[in-house]
C-alpha cells in the first residue's frame, strides 16, 4: 500500500462497508445495538432541553426580543465569522508551512504550535487582560514613559474576544490540516508542478481542495466551541448568546427558558453540518503517500516562515505561560501539598478513560456512519450534538437524564432487593464519564472519519479476498491506517476532558475535584493570580499527550 | 503496526484502570463507612469556595468527629440538582452566596423550616429566610468606592445620586450579569419603586467611563487608573486589593445614612447562608452544624477567611474591617432580593445595563 500514491475520486455512490459486512450476523446485531445506543445517550440530554418547549416562555423571549437580542445576535455573529477567518488563516497555513516545508526549528515547531491546545480559553482571556488592559504592565509601562501623552485604551472588545479565541482554537485546524497535508505527500504538488502550476496554483488548486475535508472539520470544531464558550466572553464582559442562557437561568431562575435558548443553537448546528457536508460533497479523497519531500526554504523565506511560527508561539503560549508563572511565584505555590496531587491524579485518570471511551465509541460511529446511508447515516450523525451547546445547560440535561434513571429505575431495582433506595448514577465516575462522551464525541468522530475517508476502499476488500477475518481486518488493516487519527482524537479528546468546567462541578462523585474545578473556584472570585497554578498545571499536563501524538505522528 | 505499541497501550490501560479503581474502592468505602455509622457524616452541597469552608469544616470534624463531605459548585447548577434528585438527595444542607439564591431555593421547595433558637438569637431576623428555611452565616456589604485623589467624601451622599450629573464620565460598574448587582436593584425597587430605581439606574448607564467590567477587582482598578473616579463594590474585595496595595489610592464610603425614608436606609447588604434540605435523613446533625456556624468561633474565622462581616451581633470586627469604620445598614428582609429578581434583571436590561 505504500506504493499507492495517487489520490483517486472514486465510490460516489455507497457501498456496504467492509468492516461491518464481513463481521459475523451477532457481531453486526452487537455494534449495531451498541452504536445505537451511543447516539441514543447524546439525543437523551437533548430531548430533555427539548422538551422545555412544551410551555414555552413567552415572557422572557418577549423580554429578550424589546432588549437585548439584536446585539447578542451581532456579537454572535461577528464572533463566529471572525474565529472561522482567524483560525483558518494561521491554522492552515501554518500546518503547510510545517508539514511541506523544510526551514530553521521546523522540526521542533511542528509540536510546539500545537501546544496552545493545552491553555483553556478562559485561561487566556483572564491573563490577556491581565497584561494588556490598563492595569497590566504594557499600559503602566507606557504611561510611565509617555506620562500624560498617553491615554489608557479600553481593550475589551470585538477585537479581543476573537484574538484570543482563535490563538487557542487554531490548533484544530492544524492538526487536522497538517495530517491531511502530510497524507497527500508531495508527489501530488509535484505533479501539479510538473503540470506548470506555480507553488501557489498547485496549493490552491490541489493542496488545498484536498485538504478540505479536514480543514472544514477543524473549522467547524472551533466553531462549535465558540458557540459554546461562557469563559471567555464572561472575562471580556461581551454578550453572546450563550449569555442570554445564563441570564435566563441564573438571573431569571427560569431554566426552562434557558433550555429553550439553547436548543436554538441545535439549529445553528445542523446548519454547519450541513454545510460541511455539502461542502465535502460526494467526493471523497482516498490516498495513501509517501513521506512527503519538503520544500526547503532558505534566505529571507525561511526566515519569514520561522518568524511567523515563533511569533504565533509566543503570543499563544509562551508569554500566557510566562505570566501564569510569574502568578505562581508570587501568590500560588503554597497550593502544593498532598492534595494538589491527588487533584492531578484524578485530572489524569478522568481524561485517560473518557478519551479511550470516547474513542473508542467514535470508531463505532465512524464506522456505522460509513456503511450507512440515508436516514440512517443522519440518526448517527446526531452524535456530535453535544459539542455545540453550553456546557452548564447540557450538563443540567444529562444530570437530569441520569436522576430520572435513578428514580425510576435504580431506586425501585433497590427496593425489590430489599436494600435502602438511594442514588446510584448522578454523582457517579459512570455519569461523569458518560457527560465527557457525550460532550466530546464530535471532537473524536471528526479526525478518526477524515482518517478513516483517506482509506480506499479497495484495501480492505483486498484484504477481505485475502482471506482476513473481520478481526483481523480491524486490527491489521484499519486500526494501523486509522492510527494517526486515533491518535489525535484521543489527544483532542484527552485535553478537553481536563478542560471541562460545567459537566465535572455538576456530575463529580465527591472528592473528585479536577484542575478545572479549583481554576473556577478561584476564578469565580475574580482571585485570577491564584489559579495560575492549578491553569498552569493544567497547560504543562496537557502538553504530555500533544507531545506523545506528535512523536507517533513524526514516526509514520 | 507494531504490536509493541497496543501493548503499551494496553498496559497504560491496565495501569491508569487500576489507579481509577483503587480510587474509587477507597471513595466507595469512605461512602460505605459513612453510610455504616450515618449520624457522624453530613453532606453539604455549596456554592460557597472550597477554600473558604474546608478550613471550618476540618475544624468541625475534629471537634465532633462529624465527617462532612461537600461538592461545590454555582447555586444555579446545584439548586437544579437538588430539585432533579429530589427525596433521593444525600444532601443534608445547601450553603450559598446571596439572598436571592437562596430564596429561590427556598421558593423551589427543597430547604425545609428549621426553628433553633440558637439560629434564632444569633442571625438577625431580616437575615433569615421565609418561614426560617434559612439563616444567613455571614454579611456582605456592597458599596461605594472612590478615588481619595480626585472625590471628596463631602461629594458622595447615596447609591441614587450616582446618578447625578456632576458623575458624568466618571463611574464605573460590575456587569449587570452578577447577582450581586441584581440584588442591590432588587433591593431598590422595594426602597422607593420601580420607576425610581429605573430612572436611577438609567443616570448610573449615562454616567459610566466605559462598559461594564466582569469583577469588582476591574472596577477598582480602573479608578487607580484614572479612568473613573467612583464604583460600586463588595468591601472584602477591596480588602484583598489593600492588602496587596497597602497605599491604595481608594476608600469605601457608607452610603444612605442620612435622611428621610430611602436616602437614609443604610448600606446595601447581601449575606451568604444555608438551611436545611427536605430530603435530610440527619436533620439533628444538619442543626448543629448550622448552629456551631454562628458561634464565637466560627465566627471569626469566617470573619478572617473572606473579610465578610459576622451575622452575631456584637462580634469585635478584625482590625481590618474596623478600620473600614462602622455604618448602617439597610434593614431590608433580604427575601427582597430573591422576589425581586427577575424584575431587576429586567429593569437593567431595558436601560441598557450590560
Amino acid at each position: 500500500m505504500r506504493a499507492q500514491t495517487n489520490s483517486t475520486q472514486h465510490y460516489t455512490g455507497y457501498s456496504a462497508e467492509p468492516a461491518l459486512s464481513s463481521a459475523t450476523p451477532k457481531l453486526r446485531y452487537f455494534l449495531n445495538t451498541l452504536g445505537v445506543l451511543t447516539v441514543l445517550s447524546v439525543l437523551a440530554p437533548i430531548a430533555i432541553l427539548l422538551f422545555s418547549w412544551a410551555s414555552p416562555e413567552t415572557a422572557i423571549w418577549q423580554h429578550l426580543i424589546a432588549t437585548q437580542l439584536g446585539d447578542l445576535l451581532r456579537n454572535t455573529l461577528v464572533l463566529l465569522v471572525g474565529v472561522a477567518v482567524g483560525v483558518s488563516l494561521l491554522g492552515v497555513p501554518l500546518a503547510w508551512l510545517t508539514a511541506m516545508c523544510e526551514f530553521p526549528g521546523r522540526r521542533w515547531l511542528e509540536w510546539a504550535l500545537m501546544l496552545p491546545m493545552a491553555m483553556p480559553a478562559y485561561v487566556l482571556a483572564f491573563v490577556v487582560l491581565g497584561l494588556f488592559d490598563f492595569s497590566g504592565p504594557l499600559q503602566q509601562s507606557l504611561k510611565m514613559t509617555l506620562g500624560d501623552g498617553f491615554d489608557y485604551v479600553d481593550i475589551r472588545g470585538d477585537f479581543s474576544v476573537i484574538a484570543v479565541l482563535v490563538l487557542v482554537l487554531y490548533p484544530y485546524v492544524y492538526m487536522l490540516a497538517r495530517s491531511a497535508f502530510l497524507a497527500q505527500g508531495s508527489d501530488v504538488m509535484e505533479v501539479a508542478r510538473v503540470l506548470g502550476q506555480g507553488a501557489f496554483g498547485a496549493f490552491f488548486r490541489v493542496a488545498l481542495p484536498m485538504a478540505r475535508p479536514a480543514i472544514v472539520a477543524g473549522v467547524s470544531l472551533a466553531l462549535m466551541e465558540t458557540l459554546a464558550d461562557f469563559g471567555t466572553v464572561a472575562v471580556f464582559n461581551y454578550d453572546t448568546f450563550t449569555t442570554a442562557i445564563y441570564k435566563s437561568w441564573f438571573g431569571f431562575f427560569n431554566l426552562q427558558a434557558a433550555a429553550q435558548l439553547a436548543s436554538l443553537l441545535l439549529l445553528f448546528i445542523m446548519l454547519t453540518l450541513m454545510a460541511e457536508k455539502r461542502s465535502r460533497g460526494a467526493r471523497s479523497y482516498q490516498q495513501n503517500a509517501r513521506k512527503p519531500h519538503r520544500f526547503v526554504l532558505s534566505g529571507l523565506r525561511a526566515g519569514l516562515a520561522t518568524s511567523a511560527c515563533l511569533t504565533i508561539l509566543a503570543l499563544a503560549f509562551v508569554v500566557p505561560v510566562l505570566q501564569l508563572l510569574q502568578w505562581v511565584v508570587t501568590e500560588g505555590a503554597a497550593m502544593i501539598n498532598g492534595r494538589y496531587w491527588q487533584l492531578l491524579l484524578r485530572t489524569l485518570s478522568l481524561g485517560f478513560l473518557a478519551s479511550l471511551l470516547t474513542v473508542m465509541l467514535a470508531i463505532l460511529m465512524a464506522f456505522s456512519r460509513r456503511g450507512a446511508n440515508g436516514y440512517r447515516k443522519t440518526f448517527f450523525e446526531l452524535a456530535t450534538f453535544g459539542y455545540a451547546l453550553p456546557g452548564s445547560v447540557l450538563a443540567v440535561g444529562i444530570m437530569l437524564s441520569f436522576a430520572e434513571l435513578d428514580k425510576m429505575l435504580i431506586a425501585p431495582l433497590l427496593g425489590v432487593l430489599g436494600m435502602e433506595p438511594r442514588q446510584v448514577l448522578v454523582g457517579s465516575v459512570f455519569a461523569l464519564l458518560a457527560a465527557y462522551w457525550v460532550r466530546f464525541l464530535a471532537v473524536a468522530t471528526g479526525p478518526v472519519e477524515s482518517s478513516l475517508q483517506r482509506i480506499r476502499r479497495s484495501i480492505p476488500e483486498a484484504a477481505k479476498s485475502l482471506g482476513a477475518s473481520s478481526g483481523e481486518l480491524m486490527w491489521r488493516v484499519y486500526l494501523p491506517m486509522l492510527r494517526p487519527g486515533l491518535l489525535t482524537a484521543a489527544v483532542l479528546v484527552f485535553v478537553d476532558v481536563m478542560k471541562e468546567m460545567p459537566a465535572t462541578l455538576l456530575l463529580r462523585p465527591f472528592g473528585w475535584d479536577t484542575l478545572a474545578v479549583r481554576i473556577y473556584e478561584m476564578t469565580s472570585e475574580g482571585e485570577w493570580q491564584r489559579a495560575a497554578l492549578p491553569a498552569l498545571t493544567l497547560v504543562l499536563v496537557g502538553l504530555v499527550p500533544v507531545a506523545m501524538a506528535v512523536r507517533q505522528s513524526a514516526r509514520r | 503496526m507494531n504490536c509493541g505499541y497496543i501493548i503499551r497501550a494496553a498496559m497504560a490501560l491496565v495501569v491508569v484502570i487500576s489507579l481509577a479503581a483503587c480510587d474509587w474502592q477507597s471513595a466507595s468505602q469512605h461512602a460505605e463507612q459513612a453510610e455504616s455509622k450515618k449520624p457522624d457524616s453530613l453532606v453539604v452541597y455549596t456554592a460557597r469556595k472550597e477554600h473558604l469552608i474546608k478550613p471550618l469544616f476540618d475544624r468541625y470534624s475534629d471537634m465532633t468527629g462529624v465527617e462532612i463531605r461537600y461538592i461545590t459548585d454555582g447555586a444555579g447548577p446545584l439548586l437544579a440538582r437538588l430539585q432533579a434528585e429530589g427525596n433521593n438527595t444525600p444532601a443534608d444542607i445547601l450553603m450559598t452566596v446571596d439572598a436571592g439564591n437562596l430564596w429561590q431555593a427556598a421558593e423551589a421547595g427543597i430547604l425545609q423550616p428549621l426553628a433553633s433558637e440558637v439560629l434564632a438569637t444569633n442571625v438577625p431576623e431580616n437575615l433569615q429566610g421565609v418561614d426560617k428555611q434559612w439563616y444567613a452565616l455571614t454579611i456582605r456589604a456592597r458599596t461605594i468606592v472612590y478615588s481619595t485623589e480626585r472625590v471628596q467624601p463631602e461629594q458622595l451622599s447615596t447609591y441614587e445620586a450616582l446618578a447625578d450629573p456632576q458623575w458624568q464620565g466618571r463611574v464605573c460598574l460590575r456587569t449587570s450579569k452578577k447577582v450581586y448587582n441584581q440584588s442591590l436593584v432588587a433591593t431598590m425597587i422595594a426602597a422607593q419603586g420601580e420607576q425610581a430605581a429605573e430612572s436611577v439606574i438609567g443616570g448610573w448607564v449615562t454616567n459610566l467611563a466605559m462598559p461594564p467590567f466582569s469583577n469588582d477587582t476591574k472596577a477598582m482598578e480602573a479608578i487607580i487608573a484614572g479612568q473613573c473616579d467612583v464604583a460600586i463594590v463588595n468591601t472584602y474585595y477591596f480588602g484583598r486589593l489593600q492588602n496587596q496595595k497597602p497605599d491604595l489610592k481608594l476608600a469605601l464610603f457608607w452610603p444612605n445614612q442620612q435622611g428621610e425614608g430611602a436616602d437614609g436606609r443604610g448600606v446595601h447588604v447581601n449575606v451568604s447562608g444555608a438551611g436545611i434540605t427536605k430530603a435530610s435523613k440527619h436533620k439533628a446533625q444538619a442543626q448543629q452544624l448550622l448552629e456551631w456556624l454562628v458561634s464565637v468561633e466560627a465566627q471569626q474565622q469566617l470573619m478572617s477567611l473572606n473579610m465578610e462581616y459576622p451575622v452575631l451581633a456584637d462580634l469585635p470586627y478584625s482590625d481590618q474591617l474596623q478600620g473600614w469604620g462602622e455604618f448602617k445598614a439597610d434593614a431590608v428582609n433580604v427575601s427582597e432580593a430573591g422576589r425581586l429578581q427577575a424584575d431587576a434583571v429586567k429593569l437593567m436590561d431595558r436601560v441598557g445595563y450590560k
